[in-house]
């Protein structure tokens, strides 16, 4: 099809079509629209949007091993909800960052090694108990929704595009996050436990977030200095601990650097397993 | 599923656009009527299919007996003059 054909298909399948007794999927940015219609990315800002797809991919791969194991069934529905949301914001920018180097999303989430993954040490730490999994979701939701708001008036449209469309998603992933917190640090002695030595294996991976690296620095206008969300984040996160009866852990910090290609003995396991069904069968599809 | 579930249950009425009246969709379980509300949204708006959502739990709602389905169903069976196709129009009324 013709892209016109393609945009009047799209439009009739739409909103135009919604109706009282019809549901459609409705108008939004998808990754195959930003794959037909993007204009392809100067190579530094097709390495800042790499770090933000690789962060949604670790950590939506991560939060997708839930499904069938949560608490209860409403919850394993939750957790399944939000990491197709996350792992369709990693689809946008990985398809963004790839017209830069002729690369699919497939081809950089399947055929990069770990060093040359560029996400935070926080996604890919282990999903530990429900209670680790929800300070890990409150620390990058509430990182990742002030990220979008800002990143939401980028002078790179299709960044900032992906980032108003992904804004309206991580704000329920917060909210989400919040009240478990909440209902958890309040809740018994036992859940207040789980959730304080959740804090503190969690806590040590949070200065990494806001570390400022030539790939922010050299983008001006486009990227969003990690560093300018601290202040927001810290305030954010403390309101919500303090409500759930928890503190901030007196922890050292870790000498992370993902955006480098370093990362811990976790991420390997974690491609190994995402990886393997497509390096075993290259270019197979359903 | 390591334990059995104890949470309340829920029923869930979705309100498909405006101006239509929320409609009866299924249940859930919930510890409370917050986490019902996103429950609700998780399991019964994903596809777009709604604009408002109510969670009223189970327990409080009283329904019909099925035992009494004559006495409360049956009555108005024949009762053709409470229909307004029963009556005919008189002469020289033009306009109804």
């Amino acid at each position: 099809m013709k892209h016109e054909e393609l945009d009047a298909a799209l439009d009739s399948f739409g909103d135009a079509l919604a109706s009282a007794t019809r549901v459609t999927p409705g108008n939004a940015l998808r990754p195959e629209d930003i794959a037909v219609d993007g204009v392809a990315p100067s190579d530094e800002v097709a390495q800042y949007a790499l770090t933000l797809g690789d962060d949604a991919l670790i950590l939506a791969q991560r939060l997708a091993h839930w499904i069938s194991r949560a608490p209860e069934l409403e919850e394993d529905v939750a957790l399944g909800n939000i990491a197709l949301d996350i792992l369709g914001h990693a689809r946008s920018f990985l398809t963004y960052a790839g017209l830069a180097w002729d690369k699919s999303e497939d081809d950089l989430a399947y055929w990069r090694e770990e060093e040359e993954f560029t996400s935070l040490w926080i996604v890919e730490q282990p999903n530990g108990h429900f209670g680790v999994t929800i300070i890990r979701q409150l620390i990058v939701s509430i990182y990742q929704h002030l990220l979008y708001q800002k990143l939401a008036t980028s002078q790179d449209e299709t960044l900032a595009a992906i980032a108003a469309k992904a804004v309206k998603e991580v704000d329920y992933h917060r909210d989400h996050a919040i009240q478990w917190t909440i209902r958890l640090g309040q809740g018994t002695e036992e859940s207040a436990q789980k959730m304080r030595h959740a804090l503190e294996i969690l806590w040590p991976y949070v200065d990494e977030m806001f570390r400022d690296e030539p790939v922010h620095q050299n983008l001006e206008s486009i990227a969003v200095l990690p560093s300018s969300l601290k202040d927001a984040w810290q305030e954010e996160i403390s309101a919500v601990l303090a409500e759930a009866g928890l503190e901030i852990p007196a922890t050292g910090q870790a000498m992370a650097f993902g955006r480098r290609g370093e990362h811990s003995e976790h991420l390997g396991y974690l491609l190994a397993e995402m990886q393997v069904l497509a390096r075993k069968h290259p270019g197979a599809s359903w | 599923m390591s334990q059995s579930n104890n949470w309340p249950l829920w029923e869930v009425f979705v309100r498909s656009s405006r101006g239509l009246s929320h409609v009866h969709a299924g249940s859930l379980h919930a510890p409370d009527e917050q986490m019902a509300v996103r429950n609700a949204r998780d399991l019964y708006t994903r596809r777009n299919e709604g604009v408002s959502l109510w969670v009223v739990k189970s327990s409080d709602i009283i329904s019909s007996d099925p035992d009494e389905k004559d006495s409360f169903f049956e009555s108005p069976q024949g009762k053709d003059y409470r229909h307004a196709t029963y009556y005919k129009a008189s002469e020289g009324v033009k306009h109804l």
